[in-house]
C-alpha cells in the first residue's frame, strides 16, 4: 500500500507541472501582446515597458514560467485588473462558497446516484430499472444551466418558494447553516448534482449487474446466505468502480459550477471565472484556474489512494 | 420503408435456409433499425439537422427581423408561433436557424478530437514504448482538468468566437478519444492475426491500414459518438457564457442567455432554447447507445 501511495504521489508531480504550465500558457494564447491584456487600454508606452520588465516578459518563456510558479507557490497570483485587489484574496473569498455548493451537491449526487444505481442493478430489466434509466439518461443529457433556469422558473417565479439567486441575506456575516442560507442553496444544489448523480447511478448499475453475474454470488445464494448479506457482498465488490466515478464527478462539478454559479449569481470560483472572462481579466482567470485545477489534481490523487485502499487488486497492477 | 425491406430479407432466410452472407455493416444497421427508441431519436435528430440545413425554406420568418410590437410575445401569437424574443424576433425561426451554429460548434470538436485523438491514440498504442509514454502522459495532463472548465478557460483566454470555441472544445475531446484509441489498439496489436501479418513481412502502413484500423475504428467511432451529447451541452454552455458567436447570430446557448433576462415576463419562451439543447443532447445519447448495442458481438 505504501509503495503504491508513494508511486502515485510521484506520478502526481509531472501532472502538476504540466497542469500549471497549461494554466500559465493561458495568458500567452490570448490574442495580442499579453501586456495589453494585463494593462488598462489607456496605458502609456512607459507603463507598457515598465510592466514588461515587472512581469519579466522580456525573459525566455521557461524562465517566466519558473518565476510565475515561484510566486504562485508563495501565494502571489498577481493583481486582478477588474478590482485591483490581489487575485489570491479574490479566489480565497470565493473558494469557500464553491466548497459549500460542492459538498452539498456532492452529497446529494452520491447518495441518490448510489441508491438509484443499486436499485436498478438489483432489479435489472424490471419497471424500476426502466424508470431509473429514464432518469439517468435525462440526467446525463440535460444542460445543467438550463435545468438551473427551469428550477428558477418553477420554484422562484411561479411558486415563489425559493430565492432565485445569491447565497443568503447578508454577504458580510459569513455562511451559516440556517434556513435563509439553506434556502438559497437548494436550487443550485439540484442543478449541480443532476449530471454527477446520473453518471454515478449509471456506473453503479453496470457494476452491480456485473458483480451479480459472477459465480461467487451464485455460491453465496446457494449456501443459503440471507439476501441482505449477499447484497453487502455485491456492494463491497461494486464499490471501487463507484468510488472512482464519484471522485471524478466531484471534480467535474468544480467545472460545471462555472455555469450554475453564473445562473444563480452564486459568489464562488465559477462565478469569479465567468466574470474574469467577461471583463477579460486574465490574471484573475489564470489564478482561478490554477486553484481549481490544483484542487482537481489533489482530488484525483485522493480518489486513487482511497480506491486502492478499498480494492487491493489495483495495488498489484 | 425500412419495414418492408426488413421483412423482405426475412422472407429470403425462410426460403433458403443455407447461410447467407451479410456484411457486418448491414447486420449492425439492421440491429439498429430494429431498436425503437434509438431509431426514434435518430429520426428526431435527422429532422433537427435537416431543418437547420434547409432553415431558409423551413423557418416561417426571417430570424433577424425585429418587430417592436412582438417583443416577448407569448407562445401562440400569430406570426410568432413560439413567441418573440427580447427584440421581437421570431423564436421558432431562430431556434431552427440556431441549429446551424449550435450543432456545428458541438459536432466539429468531436470530429477534430476523433481525427487528432484517434491518430495519437493508435500511434501510441501501436508503437508502444517511449512513444506511448510521451503521448499518453501529455494527454494525462489535459485529463487533469475538469472538462468544461478547460474549455471555458481556453475559450476565455482566446476570446469569443465560433472558431475559438471549436478549438477550445477540441482540446477537451482529444485526450479521452486518444486514451480510448490507445487502449483498443494495444489490445488489437497483440492479436495473432496482427502478429502473423507483421511476421509475413507486411509493411507497418499496411498492417495499420488493413488489420489494426479496421478493428479499432468501430469502438473509437462509438466512443466518439457518445461524446457528441457532452459536446452539445459544453458548446452551448460556452455560448451561454458569451464565448460563442456574437449577437445577433441565432444560437441556442446565446438565445438562452438573452431570454433568461425575461423569465419573469415570459418564462416558457425563455426555456425553449434550452429544450432544443436538451432534445439534441438526449437524442445523440440514445443514438450512440443504440449503435453500441447494435455493434455488440455478444448477444
Amino acid at each position: 500500500m505504501l509503495f503504491y501511495a508513494v508511486r502515485r504521489l510521484l506520478y502526481a508531480i509531472p501532472i502538476g507541472i504540466g497542469v500549471t504550465f497549461i494554466v500559465f500558457s493561458l495568458v500567452h494564447i490570448a490574442p495580442g501582446d499579453p501586456i495589453s491584456a494585463l494593462l488598462p487600454n489607456e496605458a502609456t508606452q512607459e507603463m507598457v515597458e515598465q510592466a514588461r520588465r515587472e512581469y519579466g516578459l522580456d525573459q525566455p518563456l521557461l524562465v517566466q514560467y519558473a518565476t510565475w510558479l515561484g510566486h504562485a507557490a508563495r501565494g502571489d497570483l498577481g493583481t486582478s485588473i477588474g478590482s485591483g485587489r490581489p487575485v489570491a484574496s479574490e479566489v480565497a473569498g470565493a473558494v469557500g462558497n464553491t466548497v459549500i455548493l460542492a459538498i452539498s451537491a456532492g452529497l446529494v449526487a452520491c447518495i441518490l446516484g448510489f441508491l438509484l444505481g443499486i436499485v436498478a442493478g438489483l432489479w435489472r430489466d424490471r419497471p424500476v430499472d426502466h424508470i431509473v434509466s429514464l432518469i439517468t439518461i435525462s440526467g446525463v443529457s440535460i444542460p445543467h444551466y438550463w435545468l438551473a433556469i427551469l428550477l428558477v422558473i418553477v420554484f422562484s417565479v411561479d411558486l415563489n418558494w425559493l430565492p432565485p439567486l445569491g447565497i443568503g441575506p447578508d454577504s458580510s456575516g459569513g455562511w451559516r447553516p440556517d434556513w435563509p442560507h439553506l434556502s438559497h442553496l437548494i436550487l443550485p444544489t439540484i442543478a449541480t448534482a443532476a449530471i454527477p448523480m446520473a453518471v454515478i447511478a449509471r456506473t453503479l448499475r453496470a457494476s452491480v449487474v456485473d458483480v451479480l453475474d459472477q459465480d461467487f454470488v451464485t455460491t453465496l445464494r446457494a449456501k443459503g446466505l440471507l439476501p441482505r448479506r449477499v447484497l453487502w457482498h455485491v456492494i463491497r465488490n461494486a464499490l471501487p468502480t463507484a468510488l472512482a466515478v464519484m471522485g471524478l464527478q466531484l471534480g467535474n462539478m468544480l467545472g460545471g459550477s462555472v455555469l450554475v454559479e453564473t445562473v444563480f449569481a452564486w459568489p464562488g470560483t465559477g462565478f469569479l471565472l465567468a466574470s474574469a472572462i467577461f471583463q477579460r481579466d486574465l490574471p484573475l482567470l489564470q489564478g482561478t484556474m490554477l486553484v481549481l485545477s490544483m484542487f482537481f489534481v489533489l482530488l484525483n490523487l485522493i480518489v486513487d489512494l482511497v480506491q486502492s485502499w478499498t480494492d487491493p487488486r489495483i495495488r498489484r497492477a | 420503408m425500412h419495414g418492408t425491406l426488413g421483412t423482405g430479407a426475412e422472407a429470403d432466410i425462410v426460403e433458403t435456409p443455407a447461410v447467407r452472407h451479410r456484411s457486418y455493416r448491414a447486420v449492425v444497421l439492421r440491429r439498429f433499425v430494429r431498436q425503437p427508441v434509438p431509431m426514434t431519436a435518430a429520426l428526431i435528430l435527422l429532422a433537427i439537422i435537416l431543418s437547420a440545413i434547409f432553415a431558409h425554406y423551413v423557418a416561417p420568418a426571417d430570424p433577424f427581423q425585429t418587430r417592436v410590437a412582438q417583443r416577448l410575445a407569448e407562445i401562440g401569437t400569430p406570426g410568432r408561433l413560439l413567441g418573440g424574443d427580447e427584440l421581437g424576433r421570431d423564436v421558432l425561426s431562430r431556434l431552427i436557424y440556431g441549429g446551424r451554429i449550435s450543432l456545428t460548434m458541438a459536432i466539429a470538436p468531436v470530429a477534430i478530437g476523433l481525427f487528432v485523438g484517434g491518430f495519437l491514440g493508435i500511434l501510441a498504442g501501436y508503437a508502444g514504448g517511449r512513444t506511448n509514454m510521451a503521448i499518453m502522459r501529455s494527454m494525462d495532463v489535459f485529463y487533469a482538468f475538469p472538462s468544461i472548465l478547460l474549455a471555458v478557460a481556453i475559450a476565455g483566454a482566446l476570446g469569443p468566437g465560433l472558431e475559438n470555441g471549436i478549438l477550445a472544445l477540441s482540446m477537451v475531446f482529444i485526450p479521452p478519444i486518444a486514451r480510448m484509441a490507445e487502449s483498443v489498439t494495444t489490445q488489437v496489436r497483440s492479436y495473432e492475426f496482427v502478429i502473423a501479418a507483421r511476421l509475413s513481412g507486411a509493411s507497418t502502413a499496411r498492417v495499420l491500414r488493413e488489420h489494426v484500423l479496421s478493428n479499432v475504428a468501430g469502438p473509437i467511432l462509438v466512443f466518439a459518438s457518445s461524446q457528441v451529447s457532452v459536446s452539445i451541452i459544453a458548446a452551448s454552455g460556452l455560448s451561454f457564457l458569451g464565448l460563442g458567436v456574437s449577437p445577433p447570430n441565432p444560437d441556442w446557448g446565446l438565445m438562452l442567455s438573452a431570454l433568461r433576462q425575461s423569465i419573469y415576463v415570459n418564462p416558457w419562451v425563455a426555456a425553449l432554447p434550452g429544450a432544443m439543447i436538451f432534445i439534441s443532447s438526449i437524442c445523440f445519447n440514445l443514438v450512440s447507445d443504440g449503435i453500441r448495442r447494435a455493434m455488440e458481438v455478444r448477444r
